[in-house]
């Protein structure tokens, strides 16, 4: 037996987080992999299935000595990483104080209360307060479509939607403009308004906003408060997206 | 031993944090053996004299708001902000978006049913802030207890974990914000 075949296992198509290995395939991401072997990896923007952004930064780990988003980072064998770390969960709250001092996340008043994963996450990450001064920015709310409400001021920029409605529905309905603290949510129609675009409820990109951005109205009490996903469910169990866009797709479907 | 002193007020607030603090029912007697109540809507003392413990439901939405805070934060060792307003503005917050002047017209101005229509301006009236804040903007915070309003179990966990000398923390069970 030649000295390859008695490599260490940890090389072979392993990669190693907190301690646990795990096996993954060539061109997956230390994302893919870790949600593959139930690994949780604290995540805003990435959705299995669609072109990962790595955006949202919630996914950093520490592998060795440099700091990489999980999402976007391909798992290469014999990778040491770091996640459920309190030095790695202190700088997701903070991710996550940030996110919601910048935009207006009233929770109380927002319909997607108990379903909002950005929610979830605060309370993932044991989130008290914002710690930093809103923002309250004045952000444009767009009732105009019969069907489907757009509130700006919960917007957290993941571009999921964009992601689903380009790469799933294969409509390019929606992008984001600006830069910087100017970065925001428009839509692909000539006035700019939801009514004019192509968007349907039966698409992928109306279900699947994390926070209370994109809602279908008239559907928004439909589960009481209590017994929501987030009322039954904690953010960290992986493969609780499909069950959350299953059920939220099921009243149209 | 001499009893743990706690002062209480609503601020921007709608007294639903008080009265959730109420909903400890039968398990208030006992909390009652450790802790007496200085200035609060419970005692109706209009003043607070040196605290343990101040509780803040609700945020800051006109002077009289910043003058009873800052007495609160002179007089309190603790200082917990209560609630979803008192932490980031909550509801009245929402008025944030529009200018003053416009939130006053649509309400007493232009507002359905409203008769002899005028903008109140009265010397008893605290003028109006600009803006509403949460209270970390203009005090300091020890702690934030969220919620719409926090639980009985909620206050009854940190003010327990105060009395018992620990660090305040919840669990994940009881941490909510609407």
């Amino acid at each position: 037996m030649s000295a390859d075949t008695k490599q260490n296992p940890i090389t072979q198509n392993t990669i190693t987080i907190d301690g646990q290995e795990i096996p993954f395939l060539a061109g997956q991401t230390i994302m893919d992999a870790a949600l593959a072997a139930g690994v949780y990896i604290p995540h805003l923007c990435h959705r299995q299935g669609l072109t990962p952004h790595g955006s949202c930064k919630l996914c950093v780990v520490d592998i060795a000595s440099r700091s990489a988003s999980a999402c976007t980072m391909p798992a290469v064998a014999g990778q040491q990483i770091s996640n459920n770390t309190p030095a790695l969960n202190e700088a997701r709250k903070t991710i996550t104080q940030m996110l919601f001092i910048e935009g207006n996340h009233i929770c109380p008043s927002c319909e997607k209360c108990g379903d909002c994963t950005l929610q979830a996450m605060a309370y993932h990450l044991g989130m008290l307060g914002g710690h930093f001064p809103q923002f309250f920015q004045r952000r444009e709310v767009d009732a105009s479509h019969p069907t489907i409400m757009l509130d700006r001021d919960r917007c957290i920029l993941c571009e999921l939607c964009v992601r689903a409605s380009r790469e799933v529905d294969g409509k390019d309905v929606f992008a984001i403009a600006g830069r910087g603290i100017n970065a925001h949510l428009v839509v692909n129609s000539v006035r700019g308004k939801l009514v004019d675009s192509d968007l349907e409820t039966s698409d992928m990109a109306a279900h699947i906003c994390p926070v209370g951005a994109i809602l279908i109205k008239e559907h928004g009490y439909e589960v009481p408060i209590g017994q929501r996903t987030f009322d039954l469910h904690q953010v960290s169990e992986v493969g609780l997206e499909k069950t959350i866009l299953t059920k939220v797709r099921q009243p149209d479907e | 031993m001499s009893k743990i002193r706690i002062a209480t007020t609503s601020l921007a607030g709608c007294f639903g944090c008080h009265m959730s603090f109420l909903d400890m029912d039968e398990r208030l007697v006992a909390l009652l053996e450790h802790v007496e109540f200085n200035r609060s809507p419970f005692t109706d003392i209009k003043h607070c004299g040196p605290c343990d413990i101040g509780l803040i439901e609700g945020g800051v939405c006109n002077v009289e708001n910043v003058h009873v805070l800052r007495e609160f934060r002179e007089n309190c060792k603790i200082l917990i902000a209560v609630g979803a307003c008192a932490i980031n503005g909550g509801v009245p917050a929402m008025r944030n978006h529009f200018n003053l002047r416009e939130c006053l017209e649509e309400a007493y101005v232009n507002g359905a049913g409203v008769e002899n229509p005028q903008i109140p301006n009265d010397v008893e009236l605290p003028l109006l802030l600009d803006k509403v804040h949460p209270i970390h903007d203009v005090v300091r915070v020890d702690y934030y207890l969220p919620g719409c309003p926090p639980s009985a179990d909620e206050f009854l966990k940190i003010l327990g974990d105060l009395l018992a000398g620990k660090e305040p923390s919840l669990p994940q069970n009881l941490l909510h914000y609407d």
